[in-house]
């Protein structure tokens, strides 16, 4: 229980940090950065719910809800990276 | 003493990943922020493992800290402009944002707190523990992922397909870095293969143990990004067709077999329980190849295109910026 919720709450403070950055950021490169680490917090407290102690194994389905939210972070980072780079090809 | 230890681990572990976190996505720099991404992805995998979570520890040892560090090294080389700062947001917005996000972070941890208080302790785990020996498979993330969700994966491999589709769209391949150091050529050969053969490890140790498909097809395309950066023409090893061919396979083996089993057994991707660990190990080896290669053609940054179709694709360019 104690370590769900150190994990769950570092996932959550990941998230908002990475939202504001999101935010605040105007340069895209950097806030897709902050937009995957936004992303990246989801992840950890989804996983911290599915910890469940030393002695049960932990919950497989959250597991694999989020092995295919990486891969399909990394496939949706590619596609912002080459949206952006089309968008600045017209910029120059 | 051994709770106080782990508990002084857990606490030092989530310090540096808070600290991560905010210096990635506070920088103004983007070098400095790709290589703090980097370092946060590395960090998520031994948050996984001490979690446990394997699989996942795995996958985000081979795409986040290393798939996705290649792609933005990538994308950083030709930003060579001075990064704007934002100068002209006004502190009243920042402020703003900062409160915000506060108020959006108390609201989260106490929807966290409650929701971890009032459970009741039951899960899908026991349901899925007591019924993974039927699944065709042992591992219980594999089964989930490839027989008890199945739906999932094959939404989320189109959801893959879809990307890579608009990255093809967006442009041909970018050009190559060029040839390595001596050094890096030297270690890639021998690093090249070793990576192959442990995908296909992966591959076929999913069904007892972490591991699988994802994790398989990562660590492929990983091996094809590396002999990409020493000057390896990688796209030359493959044409055209038989690359939009493995870009399809998954899907189309997931889709064909459950089209069939709806067919046998009257619902969509219900396997027959005696031939589900062959049907499991299938559908894994064809979305392998999927995810590698739409990896590695997100890493190229386009399908290659033949050496004399390229003056009349650069002169289609030309007219529609021309007409635009």
């Amino acid at each position: 229980m104690l370590q769900e919720l150190l994990y769950g709450l570092a996932g959550l403070a990941v998230f908002v940090i990475g939202l504001r950055g999101a935010l605040l950021h105007d340069n895209w490169l950097l806030r897709l950065l902050s937009l995957n680490v936004c992303g990246a917090g989801v992840f950890i407290t989804f996983v911290a719910i599915a910890y469940r102690g030393l002695t049960l194994p932990a919950d497989p389905v959250p597991h694999a809800l989020v092995l295919t939210g990486i891969v399909v972070a990394v496939s949706a980072m590619a596609m912002a990276l080459a949206l952006g780079r089309r968008l600045r090809s017209y910029d120059d | 003493m051994n709770d106080w230890l782990l508990l002084s681990f857990d606490i030092l572990i989530l310090f540096i990943l808070l600290g991560l976190a905010w210096l990635t996505c506070n920088t103004k720099e983007i070098k400095r922020g790709v290589t703090l991404f980097v370092a946060f992805g590395l960090l998520l995998a031994v948050i996984w493992a001490r979690l446990k979570a394997p699989d996942l520890a795995l996958a985000e040892a081979i795409i986040g800290a290393g798939i996705s560090g290649a792609l933005l090294l990538k994308a950083m080389r030709d930003y060579t402009e001075q990064t704007s700062l934002s100068s002209e947001t006004s502190r009243f917005y920042v402020w703003g944002i900062n409160a915000a996000s506060l108020a959006l972070f108390v609201l989260l941890a106490w929807g966290l707190w409650h929701a971890l208080e009032r459970s009741d302790g039951v899960r899908l785990a026991e349901n899925v523990l007591i019924t993974t020996p039927e699944s065709g498979v042992s591992h219980p993330v594999t089964a989930v992922l490839l027989n008890f969700r199945a739906y999932d994966t094959l939404l989320e491999l189109a959801v893959v397909f879809t990307a890579v589709l608009v990255v093809l769209a967006m442009g041909t391949k970018q050009r190559d870095f060029g040839k390595g150091e001596p050094i890096l050529i030297a270690m890639v050969r021998w690093l090249a293969p070793i990576l192959i053969v442990t995908s296909g490890y992966l591959l076929w140790v999913g069904a007892h143990a972490p591991g699988g498909a994802f994790q398989a097809g990562a660590m492929l395309a990983a091996a094809f990004i590396l002999m990409s950066m020493t000057g390896v023409r990688v796209d030359s090893m493959l044409n055209d067709s038989s690359m939009r061919w493995l870009l399809v396979i998954g899907i189309g083996v997931f889709t064909i077999t459950g089209i069939v089993m709806l067919l046998i057994n009257g619902h969509f991707l219900a396997y027959s329980k005696e031939l589900a660990k062959m049907l499991i190990l299938l559908i894994e080896a064809a979305a392998t190849l999927s995810i590698a290669a739409a990896l590695t053609l997100a890493y190229l940054g386009g399908m290659p295109k033949p050496q004399q179709k390229t003056q009349s694709a650069v002169k289609i360019d030309k007219t529609e910026e021309g007409t635009s």
